[in-house]
């Protein structure tokens, strides 16, 4: 009765649900439950936060991990920045073709805006991604109308902010490094890793996971895996 | 429709110009001198001066032993082009296209125009009559080709219009000079007794080659209208191109904004129907004070939908300065390509998202510029730098595969960065680096992945490159450039992996 009457809600607020067949599956495990309807919302604007530029690759590489799987075969996306630092040939790594991928580079946060609102109109579009700093809740809102008709799905990471003002966004993210874990007694770098933080999300539970991308997918590290492996090294080191 | 060409020739072009600059020169000999291999060379000289022997070629000094009043003044040179470049502007008025035909000619091709004039003869008398209005010494004729209109405007004697398919005949008692052949053929010509172009019109063509030249054969040719003569028009005619006068002049933006959709509207039809579609799209609006104003627009790809290009010209409307107002609006299309019919069809899914995506990517490109939205493409290059390129079309595929074997940084930045190391040497990764005032500890590292100076290039030195993370889990992509034997190598950042 009560998840009845949540679906109805959920519906009623623009969230629709997805057919059970086309899921969208982005590997992200345990992290969908806290989604509502235990999926991952698209044709809606993601924030993301980060303040640093080792977190702003980070944050980068957990929006490609779920580029790659929205995109799929034949989706293509806008990429819009201000100072583009994204390398295309390391995209290919998360499961897209960078040549899908549209950079747009410019210099005023306002141009920046404009041009991400007038790509999330664009239904052709898979996702976009802008990257600013500042988003005001009147333009977070703007966004979210634009998605809302066009079923895009759209990223905003936003580097640096002065502030972490409310904004009308589905959900908000932080994420940020973690040392990555080798198998006991190996030399070099592992699979990237990163700690996810789900600060807000709009009808659901916030969290924060590890998360890895590993053999072109997310994979999430328990707790008590992640312990073992730590004490393996450790006990190897 | 038959061809028709005018010839005009200008007798006295730069003294005719002067007079008309000084009055007073107007019954005085006069010629334009200029110094040449230390002399003054006799350049043109005006119609008087001429009736007293006086000729261009001559040497200044020759000439004042003739004529000691004889006025001389200093020629400006490039002079003839600029203005026959004017005259042929002013003669857009009779035809759309006119050319300079250097270095004291015009042609016009006038097909299709003299019954505006109410026949040839009045076309041709009304030319003539405003030139020689305005100064100038003009003769002028009209045939069905270039050659045969320019030999009879210079040597006629008859009549200055030819009709189509008489050209052979009045051609015959010309010298063979109407044929505008080098001096070097007229020399041989005349040392041969050929003195009129009927004496070798019918000689057997072989003889005539092997003596005189293809020259003369395909001048022959083109008098004859036997073989094809292009003229450059002073003012190419805009294939496509729309216009629309108003009543009264408009100054407002909605005003422009109907002017626009309706020329859109109207050229997009005719695109249509002609199977093409513009790639670039000019707005010219005249102002009532002589001034003009235009805005253009450029496509990624060909288009013909109205919707679209007036977004793109919605952008740049605000730029128009109407002042008093506009008077016209003249819409081109000066790059147009085909393009096959729009086909709706329910397979064609990507094909019209490609379409959408275009027209989205000509919105921003109008706003931003062109010069800001990139695609790259994989290209055959060891250097991260120059491992990728920008792609020039949006429908362009990848020719090399990308590769994902290495490990790449999710950031690259721009151009390396030098940074403070700790480092064992020969071929360790270091042990701890400054970065932009920060100490970090490498805690893993991996590589060295050496990336060695292209051949082909042989730009800057080998590098290795490691990949280190350090003790907050962060990865970095270092490299040391050169070896150790030659001097101390120095080491870089270049990018983050995510």
């Amino acid at each position: 009765m009560i998840r009845q009457l949540q679906g109805e809600v959920l519906s009623l607020q623009g969230h629709k649900r997805a057919a059970g067949s086309d899921r969208l599956r982005t590997g992200l495990g345990p992290l969908e439950a806290s989604f509502p309807d235990r999926v991952f919302p698209t044709g809606a604007v993601h924030e993301l936060l980060s303040f640093a530029a080792e977190d702003a690759v980070a944050t980068n590489g957990f929006i490609a991990g779920i580029l790659g799987s929205l995109m799929g075969q034949r989706g293509a996306c806008m990429w819009i920045s201000a100072r583009r630092t994204v390398f295309p040939p390391a995209l290919k790594v998360f499961g897209i073709e960078p040549d899908r991928i549209f950079f747009v580079d410019l210099n005023r946060q306002k141009d920046i805006l404009w041009a991400v609102e007038e790509s999330l109109q664009c239904d052709a579009l898979t996702a976009v991604v802008g990257e600013l700093s500042e988003l005001s809740f009147t333009e977070s809102r703007r966004l979210q109308l634009a998605v809302e008709k066009s079923k895009v799905t759209g990223f905003i990471h936003r580097y640096s902010p002065k502030s972490r003002n409310t904004v009308a966004c589905v959900t908000r993210w932080e994420v940020r490094p973690v040392a990555s874990v080798l198998e006991a007694g190996m030399p070099g770098v592992g699979y990237p890793r990163w700690q996810v933080q789900l600060v807000k999300v709009r009808n659901g539970k916030p969290g924060s996971w590890e998360l890895e991308w590993s053999a072109g997918s997310f994979r999430h590290i328990s707790r008590r895996s992640f312990a073992i492996s730590e004490f393996e090294t450790r006990k190897a080191g | 429709m038959s061809k028709r060409f005018v010839a005009i020739w200008f007798r006295h072009l730069t003294t005719d110009r002067m007079i008309r600059r000084r009055p007073d020169l107007g019954d005085v000999p006069f010629v334009l001198a200029a110094s040449e291999r230390g002399r003054m060379m006799v350049k043109a000289a005006s119609a008087p001066a001429n009736a007293r022997g006086i000729c261009a070629g001559m040497v200044v000094a020759d000439c004042r032993a003739i004529l000691p009043t004889l006025q001389v003044l200093d020629e400006e040179p490039g002079m003839e082009e600029k203005l026959l470049t004017a005259l042929a502007e002013w003669c857009l008025r009779y035809t759309p296209i006119a050319a300079v035909d250097l270095p004291d000619g015009l042609i016009l091709d006038a097909s299709g125009c003299p019954h505006l004039w109410g026949g040839e003869r009045a076309y041709l008398k009304d030319i003539i009559a405003r030139l020689r209005g305005y100064g100038y010494d003009v003769r002028a004729a009209m045939a069905g080709t270039i050659g045969a209109a320019w030999a009879v405007s210079r040597f006629g004697k008859i009549s200055p219009i030819i009709d189509s398919g008489g050209q052979a005949e009045a051609l015959l008692p010309l010298p063979p000079a109407a044929l505008r052949l080098d001096q070097a053929i007229l020399d041989r010509l005349t040392k041969l007794g050929l003195y009129q172009i009927r004496s070798f019109m019918n000689m057997p063509r072989a003889a005539l080659r092997r003596r005189f030249g293809q020259g003369l054969l395909s001048r022959l040719d083109q008098a004859l209208g036997q073989e094809a003569e292009e003229i450059q028009s002073v003012r190419p005619v805009e294939a496509y191109q729309e216009r629309l006068p108003c009543m009264e002049p408009i100054r407002t933006a909605p005003g422009i904004e109907i002017a626009l959709k309706q020329l859109l509207e109207r050229l997009c039809m005719r695109l249509e129907t002609e199977g093409k579609g513009l790639r670039a799209c000019v707005l010219k609006c005249y102002r009532v004070d002589g001034e003009l104003q235009q805005i253009d627009i450029g496509t990624s790809r060909a288009s013909r939908s109205v919707g679209h290009l007036f977004k793109l010209f919605e952008l740049k409307i605000q730029t128009i300065r109407p002042n008093l107002g506009i008077e016209l609006f003249l819409l081109e299309a000066p790059v147009v390509e085909d393009m096959p019919v729009a086909q709706d069809a329910l397979w064609a899914v990507c094909d019209s998202n490609e379409a959408v995506i275009a027209e989205l990517l000509d919105r921003l490109g109008g706003r931003v510029g062109m010069a800001c939205i990139h695609r790259y493409l994989a290209d055959e290059h060891y250097w991260p730098e120059r491992s990728v390129r920008a792609a020039v079309s949006l429908q362009e595929k990848p020719a090399t595969e990308w590769r994902s074997d290495l490990p790449r940084p999710l950031h690259l930045l721009p151009c390396p960065e030098l940074i403070q190391v700790t480092v064992p040497i020969p071929d360790y990764p270091p042990m701890q680096f400054h970065y932009k005032g920060r100490l970090h500890q490498v805690k893993k590292a991996d590589g060295p992945e050496r990336i060695e100076q292209e051949w082909w290039l042989q730009m800057g030195l080998q590098r290795d490159y490691y990949r280190v993370e350090d003790e907050q889990g962060a990865r970095y992509w270092l490299f040391r450039e050169g070896h150790y034997g030659s001097g101390e190598p120095q080491w870089f950042i270049h990018g983050f992996f995510a």
